[in-house]
């Protein structure tokens, strides 16, 4: 599994950087930035906790995406 | 059956027989004037090029030259570009009239072994974009025929459109086809007028043969409007700002369902190579790309403009050919404003050719090569871009909002020696943090140029933070601004 945020939705609360500082670092305007890797097993519980705390709904944890494809 | 636009002479080609691995490309590419990458010599036409003075609809009324080159013509190949669109019979008359039915059996096969990619910038291969959406499993398709080329640089779609309509239109027909499709909407940037009433005249004239709803969309002027997805909001909603995805637009396109969205000059080629083939589409390039394709020649040169390249041809070629002095050059911005610079000795001898930049960290982009004359500051030309990408962004997005604005007012700052290096180290932690973070790639597309830009002009940027001087003109950066 991996987090992965919606940036069309994302406003910038920075909840999830608060709350989960292991897995999201936050940027100066409290825009998460995220890690490239997928989410530690022992995270996902917490991890799942802080997408259900967005309050734009914008995080979101989903299985890993495939690579690169068409439009 | 007519004959084949721009197939080298057979007698002057030497095929290259695949033994260069890629890998053995040094960083730089030897002197300036080298022809150790021109494994393959096409013969050059007589005399000096043809050109044509044009004024283009653009809105912001750049004055473009078109120079013809008449080996390697295959999309522009035809009557003078001075005559304006080329009628469909003058085009049937040249290229005899497009395949049907049974004759095009296994054009995306034709499409994928031709190894066409995409020109809208990403590169992505056309016959697999098809393929991918011919085998959906349910819905009938859009093709969306992008026309909106929202780079300022750039040139050459409306070029090809105002010039080549008909060819455009006959690979809007085949893709619709290919894929199944049962509308096509024409997404053609509004400030591009010659290319717009074209395509429209195209489309009125061929009704009948297209056989399906089709329709003009005039997109609205930006930089993000060509983007895949923006381009279907708007013709969906009137927003042409960029949509979260997934959804692909291939999945969720037009009218919520599967939709092609492929580039002017990709489809002119579908329509070349469903005639010819993909051996006499593969007959041209130098390197791993096969084709020509369409660049815009801007900056220090006598005759900016929108001409056809053999893949590979280096950037020194085709600068020289659009008349400029090889001593004078400073840096080259290679793939328009989401592209790269490159320093002059880097970029003189480097085969155009988007597999083998890629491989270089560089990018062919949309076909934009841009020369920046060496009385000019590279870092205050970086700082415009950044203000312009900063302007342009679609403004949904946080980090490609505030970042890009932070970005373009430090560049700024450095360009008019108002900052100081701790300015420098600001750029590259924005440049490390950015890319990835918004819902389309204009952040990540900026973030390269930025990049590029600390790597080809650092010691600029560092000069000018620290003294207040550029280090190009020797002058105070107030100076030299404007």
């Amino acid at each position: 599994m991996q987090l992965r945020v919606d940036w069309i939705l994302c406003d910038g609360y920075g909840l999830c950087g608060d709350l989960l500082p292991d897995l999201i670092e936050l940027d100066e305007w409290r825009y998460p930035i995220l890690r490239p890797e997928p989410v530690d097993a022992a995270f996902l519980d917490s991890a799942q906790r802080v997408v259900d705390c967005c309050p734009m709904r914008a995080l979101k944890l989903e299985p890993i995406r495939a690579g690169r494809r068409a439009g | 059956m007519p004959e084949a636009p721009g197939a080298p002479p057979a007698d002057t080609t030497r095929r290259y027989g695949g033994n260069l691995s890629l890998c053995s490309l040094p960083h730089r590419y030897g002197t300036v004037g080298s022809d150790r990458w021109q494994l393959r010599r096409s013969a050059r036409p007589e005399g000096k090029p043809r050109s044509a003075h044009h004024r283009t609809g653009d809105r912001r009324q750049r004055s473009t030259t078109l120079i013809t080159n008449r080996i390697h013509q295959r999309l522009l190949a035809g009557p003078p570009l001075s005559g304006g669109a080329e009628p469909l019979d003058v085009q049937s008359a040249r290229l005899g009239t497009l395949p049907r039915g049974a004759e095009r059996d296994g054009l995306i096969s034709t499409i994928e072994a031709s190894g066409l990619l995409g020109r809208g910038g990403a590169g992505f291969p056309v016959g697999r974009k098809w393929r991918a959406l011919a085998d959906r499993r349910y819905g009938s398709a859009v093709v969306v025929v992008n026309g909106a080329e929202g780079e300022p640089a750039s040139a050459k779609d409306r070029t090809l459109m105002a010039y080549r309509p008909h060819l455009v239109v006959d690979g809007a027909i085949l893709a619709a086809e290919a894929v199944g499709a049962d509308e096509i909407v024409f997404y053609v940037g509004q400030e591009h007028g010659a290319a717009v009433a074209a395509i429209r005249r195209a489309v009125d004239e061929r009704r009948r043969e297209i056989g399906l709803p089709t329709r003009l969309v005039r997109a609205p002027v930006g930089y993000v409007a060509g983007e895949a997805s923006a381009a279907v909001h708007f013709i969906n909603d009137g927003d042409a700002r960029p949509t979260t995805t997934p959804p692909r637009v291939s999945e969720l396109g037009v009218n919520g369902r599967p939709t092609l969205v492929q580039n002017v000059e990709s489809l002119a080629y579908a329509a070349l190579i469903a005639r010819f083939g993909d051996h006499w589409y593969r007959s041209a390039g130098r390197f791993d790309s096969p084709g020509t394709a369409l660049v815009t020649v801007t900056g220090g040169v006598r005759e900016p403009g929108v001409r056809e390249i053999e893949l590979g041809q280096t950037a020194g070629e085709v600068a020289v050919a659009a008349g400029a002095d090889p001593t004078r050059i400073r840096a080259f911005v290679l793939g328009g404003y989401f592209g790269t610079w490159a320093r002059t000795s880097d970029a003189w001898s480097l085969p155009l050719d988007p597999a083998v930049m890629r491989d270089h960290g560089l990018t062919f982009g949309c076909g934009i090569v841009g020369l920046l004359p060496d009385d000019r500051c590279g870092v205050l030309a970086t700082a415009e871009i950044m203000a312009f990408m900063a302007r342009e962004s679609a403004g949904q997005c946080g980090p490609c909002v505030f970042g890009l604005r932070a970005i373009g007012e430090s560049t700024r700052k450095v360009a008019q020696g108002e900052a100081d290096t701790d300015e420098v180290r600001d750029l590259e932690r924005w440049a490390s943090q950015l890319p990835g973070r918004g819902a389309c790639h204009h952040p990540d597309g900026a973030i390269q140029l930025l990049v590029s830009a600390l790597d080809v002009f650092g010691d600029e940027f560092t000069v000018h933070a620290r003294t207040g001087r550029c280090s190009v003109t020797g002058s105070p950066v107030r100076a030299a601004v404007g």
